[in-house]
C-alpha cells in the first residue's frame, strides 16, 4: 500500500453506553486504527473541540506521535472548521465513525463535509483493501457479515462500520507522551444545537412475537430464525452436478471466487 | 621448597581476580536504578539474616538446610584460616588444626551435596553445578593435605615435586571454582551476591518474621519527566537491589516445582525467569543454562543484553502474562528473591507502554477504566444485588462500626449468594454494618497485576477519598484480593482514610463473632471437608487460622491437602491469568481440584469468590465448593421468635 497517500482520521469524545463517562469512541477509534494500518505514523488524527479534553490522550496511546486539535467550545459546530482544515491540508482519503456517541449523533457530519468538498462518501466500510493509482478498493459491511466490494477514486470519505478492525488497546505512556499540535478553531456557535432540550431516551417499546410454538426446540427455533429474505431457491430433485454448479454460480456472483 | 611461594602466589592472584570480579559484577548491579538502602543497617542485619530467615526457609528440606550448613560454615572458616595459614603465613598451630578441623567439617558436608547430585531431582539444574561437590571436595582435601606440615604430622616437603605438581593443579582447580568462580559467574555467585542481597534486600521488613507484600507503586508523579517510561523494558530499568537478588539465584529449583504454571505446562518457570534476567543484565544467552526450561519453549535461542528491551529476544510475553501472582515462588525461594515484583515491573511496561496486554486484557482494562468494574456493567447497577438486604448506606448513615467492602462479586450471580450469606451472619450477630453502595469502585487489583499501575492508583484514590468521608472502626471483605488492596497497598497514596481502621478478611471477622458468642451455630453433618487456602489472603496475608478455627466450631476436622497453608497451591484465577488466558497443557483449576479430590473430602470450603469461580469451573463430579460464609449460614440457628419480638419492640 502506498504510504504516500494523506489519510484523516476524524474523532470525536465518546460515551460509554453503561457509565455515560467520556471515552474513546468505539467507531471512531476503528477509524484510526484502520488510519494506523494503512499508513502508520503519517496518519493524521484530527478533532475539533477542547484540547485538555483527557480522551485524547486515549487515542494518542494507540501510538500515535501527535494529534491535530482544532480548538473550540464544544457548542461550536464541528463541519465548518473540519472543511477548512480539509481544503488547506491536502487529503486523499478521511476515515470517521458512522455517527458520534454524544451530541446530536445524527451521522450527519461526513455527509455534510462530502457535500460541501464534492467528494465521494463511502458508508460502513469493514477494510480498505488497496489504494492504486488513485483509486482505493473498499468492502463496504452488509448485515450479518456479508461485504460489498466497491472502487471510489480519491479524494473521498468514509464512514467506518463495527465491522472494521477493532481499535487497538490505549497505551498510558504513549498517550500522556503525544504532542499535541493546537490550531485555532471557529467561535461559531451551534445556535440549533443550543436550543434543543435534551433527555434521556426512552426505550422504544418492543413488537409482540407471538410465537405458536408447541416445543422448546420450535421456541428456541423462533427464537433464533434470521428474517427470511426473498432471494434464494430450495434444490431437491435437481442431480448434485446441477446443484454444485448453484452453488459455484452463487459464489461467483458474490464475488467469494474470482 | 616450591609450594612454600606457589600456594601463597596461586591464593594472592586467584584472591586479586576474585576481587576484579566483584568489581566487575557490582558495576552490573549498579547499571540499574537507583533505590535508597541502608547500606549499614543492612550488612550488620546480613548475619542473623542468613542464620534466621534464609535458614528457615532452605530449613523446610533438613537434608539440604544441614548439608548447607556445614559446607559454608566450613568453607567460610577455612577460606579465612587458608588466608592466614597459607598467605600470610601465621605459623601458629592452633590456628593450622582450626583450618584442619575446619577442612574436615566442610569435606563432610561436601559428601551431602555429592550424594544429592548423584541422582538429582529435575528441579535442580546440572551443568556446572553438577562439579561444584567435586570442586568442594577437592578444596578440602587439598588443603587438608597442604596443612598438614605446618601441624607437624608431616615433614615439610613432604612427597616430592610429584605431589607439589599434584597439589597445585588441585589448588588452581579448586580455588578457581570457590574464589573466581563466585565474582565470575560460577555456581559459587550464589554465596557472594546471596550476601549482598540479603543485607540490600528491597523489602527488609521480611526479614524477622514480617511481611511485604504490596506492590509498589509506579511513580508518576510531579518530578518524572513526561520522557519517562513506565515500567521496566530493559534490565537497566530494574532497581540495582534488584538486578543483585536475581544473581543470587542458586538454581535449587524450589520455586518451579512448586510454581502451577509451570505444572500446568504454560511457557513460565520462575527459576528459569530469574536465569534470564541474569543473561539480561550480565548480556548473553542462555545456552549454559542447565536447568528445566519454559514449558513449551527451547533453550538456546533467548538472547540479553543490559540495554536490549526483555521481551525482544529474552524472553517471550507470554511468559509473563502466564504468572497468578500466587506468590507460591517468593515464599519458597531461599535466597528470598521477588519474582512477582519483577514479573509485574515487566508487565507495566508491556501494558502502559506497548497497550499489549493479551486477550481479553485490553478490553477489561477499558471497561474498568470507563466503568469501574472489569465487565463494563453500569455503574449505577453496583448496588443490585442488595435490593432484598436492607443494608444501610454509607452516603445515608455517615458512621457505623463495620463498613462491609463488597467488591465486584456485586456484579456476579454467584458471587452474591457469598456476599448475602455473610450479610445474613453479620445481621443475626447483630453487626452494626453499611455498605458504600455505589460509591464503591473497583479496588484496581486486576488493574495493578494487568500492569495498568496508572489505572490502579486512580482508583485506589478515589475510593481513598469516598472512605475519608465517612466513619468506621473496620473494614470488611469476602475478597482477598480486595483485602489485600486494602491492607497493604492502599498505604502508599497519602490518605489517612485508613488510618485507626482495621482490614478484615470475611473468615477473621466471623471468627471473632463465632469466639464471641455472637453466632449460634449447630454442628456440620455433612461429609469430609477440605479447605483451600487462598493465595491472597495465605500468603500474602498469613492468615491461615480464622478459616480453620471457623470451620472447626462447626466440628469440622479439615482434612489438609498436601499443599496446604503456605504451600497452598494456586486456583489460577489470581493475576489477571484468566483474563490474559495463555494456553498450557492443563489448566490450574483441575490440578487443584485433584487435590482437593485426593483427600476424599465431598466439599472444598474456600474464602475467595474468584476461587470459587475457579473451583467450580471444574467439570462435574467433582466435589462441591462452598464459601465458608455459605457454610455457616447453613449451621445457622435461627433467631427464636422472642428475640426477634425484642427486635421489633427496640425499632
Ligand atoms: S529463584 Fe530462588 S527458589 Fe528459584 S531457583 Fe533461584 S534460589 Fe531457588
Ligand atoms: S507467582 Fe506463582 S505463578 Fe507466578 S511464577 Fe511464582 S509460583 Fe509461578
Amino acid at each position: 500500500m502506498p504510504p504516500n497517500i494523506n489519510v484523516v482520521s476524524l474523532v470525536s469524545i465518546g460515551r460509554h453506553p453503561q457509565s455515560g463517562r467520556a471515552r474513546r469512541a468505539e467507531q471512531d477509534g476503528r477509524a484510526v486504527e484502520l488510519g494506523l494500518t494503512m499508513v502508520g505514523e503519517a496518519l493524521t488524527v484530527l478533532h475539533a473541540g477542547n484540547p485538555q479534553n483527557p480522551v485524547l490522550r486515549q487515542y494518542a496511546g494507540m501510538g500515535l506521535p501527535s494529534l491535530t486539535v482544532l480548538d473550540q467550545a464544544s457548542s461550536c459546530d464541528a463541519v465548518s472548521v473540519l472543511l477548512r482544515y480539509l481544503r488547506k491540508n491536502p487529503t486523499d482519503i478521511v476515515l470517521t465513525g458512522v455517527r458520534a456517541e454524544r451530541g446530536e449523533s445524527s451521522g450527519m457530519l461526513p455527509y455534510l463535509l462530502a457535500e460541501q468538498l464534492g467528494w465521494p462518501l463511502v458508508p460502513k466500510v469493514a477494510e480498505i483493501v488497496s489504494v492504486q493509482d488513485g483509486k482505493a478498493d473498499v468492502l463496504l459491511a452488509l448485515p450479518r457479515g456479508q461485504r460489498r466490494s466497491v472502487q471510489v477514486s480519491l479524494p473521498f470519505i468514509a464512514t467506518i462500520d463495527n465491522a472494521a478492525p477493532e481499535a487497538r488497546q490505549s497505551a498510558f505512556g504513549p498517550g500522556s507522551r503525544a504532542l499535541f499540535s493546537i490550531q485555532k478553531g471557529d467561535n461559531l456557535a451551534d445556535d440549533a444545537f443550543m436550543e434543543w432540550k435534551i433527555s434521556p431516551a426512552k426505550p422504544r417499546p418492543k413488537r409482540l412475537k407471538v410465537v405458536k410454538a408447541k416445543t422448546a426446540a420450535d421456541r428456541m427455533k423462533a427464537a433464533t430464525a434470521k428474517p427470511v429474505g426473498g432471494g434464494g431457491k430450495i434444490m431437491k430433485q435437481e442431480s448434485p452436478e446441477e446443484k454444485a454448479q448453484a452453488i459455484f454460480d452463487l459464489l461467483l456472483e458474490e464475488k467469494v471466487i474470482r | 621448597m616450591m609450594l612454600d611461594w606457589l600456594v601463597p602466589t596461586l591464593i594472592s592472584v586467584l584472591l586479586v581476580l576474585a576481587s576484579i570480579g566483584a568489581v566487575r559484577r557490582i558495576n552490573l548491579w549498579r547499571a540499574g536504578q537507583a533505590e535508597k538502602v541502608n547500606m549499614l543497617a543492612g550488612l550488620l542485619a546480613m548475619p542473623k539474616r542468613y542464620l534466621h530467615d534464609l535458614h528457615h526457609v532452605v530449613d523446610r528440606d533438613k537434608y539440604i538446610s544441614r548439608t548447607h550448613v556445614v559446607t559454608g560454615g566450613g568453607f567460610v572458616l577455612a577460606m579465612v584460616l587458608v588466608v592466614c595459614v597459607h598467605l600470610f603465613g601465621v605459623d601458629s598451630k592452633i590456628l593450622a588444626w582450626a583450618l584442619l578441623a575446619a577442612l574436615v567439617m566442610m569435606f563432610c558436608g561436601a559428601l551431602f551435596v555429592y550424594k544429592r547430585r548423584i541422582n538429582p531431582p529435575s528441579r535442580l539444574s546440572k551443568g556446572p553445578w553438577m562439579r561444584l561437590p567435586k570442586s568442594l571436595l577437592t578444596f578440602s582435601i587439598t588443603f587438608f593435605v597442604l596443612t598438614l606440615p605446618a601441624v607437624g604430622v608431616l615433614p615439610e616437603g613432604f612427597g616430592g615435586w610429584l605431589l607439589t605438581l599434584v597439589l597445585s593443579v588441585l589448588i588452581l582447580m579448586s580455588l578457581s571454582e570457590m574464589l573466581f568462580g563466585m565474582t565470575w559467574g560460577g555456581p559459587m555467585k550464589h554465596a557472594f551476591a546471596g550476601a549482598l542481597h540479603l543485607a540490600f534486600h528491597r523489602r527488609p521488613e521480611r526479614f524477622g518474621g514480617g511481611r511485604s507484600t504490596g506492590l509498589k507503586p509506579v511513580d508518576f508523579g510531579v518530578g518524572v519527566s513526561a520522557k519517562e517510561v513506565h515500567g521496566v523494558a530493559k534490565p537497566t530499568d530494574f532497581k540495582w537491589n534488584q538486578l543483585l537478588g536475581f544473581d543470587a539465584c542458586v538454581q535449587c529449583g524450589r520455586c518451579e516445582a512448586v510454581c502451577p504454571a509451570f505444572a500446568a505446562g504454560q511457557p513460565l518457570n520462575p527459576k528459569k525467569l530469574i536465569q534470564d534476567m541474569v543473561v539480561g543484565f550480565a548480556g548473553g544467552t542462555d545456552e549454559n543454562y542447565a536447568g528445566n526450561p519454559y514449558p513449551g519453549i527451547d533453550l538456546g535461542h533467548a538472547k540479553g543484553e543490559p540495554n536490549q528491551i526483555i521481551t525482544d529476544g529474552l524472553i517471550h510475553p507470554d511468559t509473563l502474562w502466564s504468572c497468578t501472582t500466587c506468590r507460591a515462588c517468593v515464599e519458597e525461594c531461599p535466597m528470598m528473591i521477588e519474582h512477582v515484583d519483577a514479573i509485574v515491573d515487566m508487565r507495566r511496561f508491556l501494558t502502559l507502554e506497548k497497550g499489549e496486554t493479551p486477550n481479553k486484557g485490553a478490553q477489561v482494562l477499558e471497561n474498568i477504566i470507563a466503568t469501574d468494574n472489569p465487565n463494563g456493567y453500569a455503574p449505577a447497577s453496583r448496588t443490585h444485588w442488595a435490593a432484598d438486604q436492607n443494608l444501610p448506606v454509607m452516603k445515608d448513615v455517615k458512621q457505623a462500626d463495620v463498613l462491609f467492602w463488597v467488591s465486584d462479586g456485586a456484579f456476579d450471580m454467584r458471587s452474591q449468594r457469598i456476599l448475602r450469606a455473610f450479610v445474613k451472619l453479620m445481621k443475626a450477630a447483630n453487626v452494626d454494618a453499611a455498605i458504600l453502595g455505589d460509591e464503591e469502585l473497583d479496588s484496581g487489583d486486576v488493574a495493578r497485576r494487568l500492569g495498568d499501575d496508572a489505572t490502579f492508583q486512580s482508583l485506589a484514590k478515589r475510593n481513598l477519598a469516598t472512605l475519608s468521608t465517612y466513619q468506621f472502626n473496620k473494614i470488611v471483605t469476602t475478597d482477598p484480593h480486595a483485602f489485600h488492596c486494602l491492607k497493604n497497598e492502599y498505604g502508599d497514596f497519602g490518605s489517612d482514610a485508613l488510618q485507626n481502621v482495621e482490614v478484615l478478611h470475611h473468615t477473621m471477622f466471623l471468627n471473632r463473632l463465632v469466639k464471641d458468642g455472637l453466632l449460634q451455630l449447630e454442628p456440620f453433618k455433612g461429609g469430609k471437608v477440605t479447605y483451600h487456602d487462598p493465595c491472597y489472603l495465605g500468603r500474602y496475608n498469613g492468615e491461615y487460622e480464622a478459616p480453620r478455627e471457623l470451620l472447626a466450631s462447626l466440628g469440622i476436622d479439615v482434612a489438609e491437602m498436601e499443599r496446604s497453608k503456605f504451600r497452598s497451591r494456586c486456583c489460577g484465577g489470581g493475576g489477571g491469568a484468566p483474563i490474559t488466558d495463555i494456553p498450557g497443557e492443563r489448566r490450574i483449576a483441575d490440578m487443584r481440584m485433584e487435590d482437593v479430590v485426593s483427600t476424599g473430602a465431598s466439599m472444598v470450603a474456600v474464602g475467595c469468590q474468584q476461587c470459587t469461580a475457579m473451583l467450580e469451573g471444574v467439570v462435574e463430579p467433582r466435589p462441591v465448593v462452598r464459601d465458608i460464609a455459605e457454610i455457616l449460614v447453613g449451621q445457622l440457628v435461627e433467631a427464636t421468635s422472642i428475640s426477634v419480638k425484642e427486635e421489633v419492640v427496640h425499632e
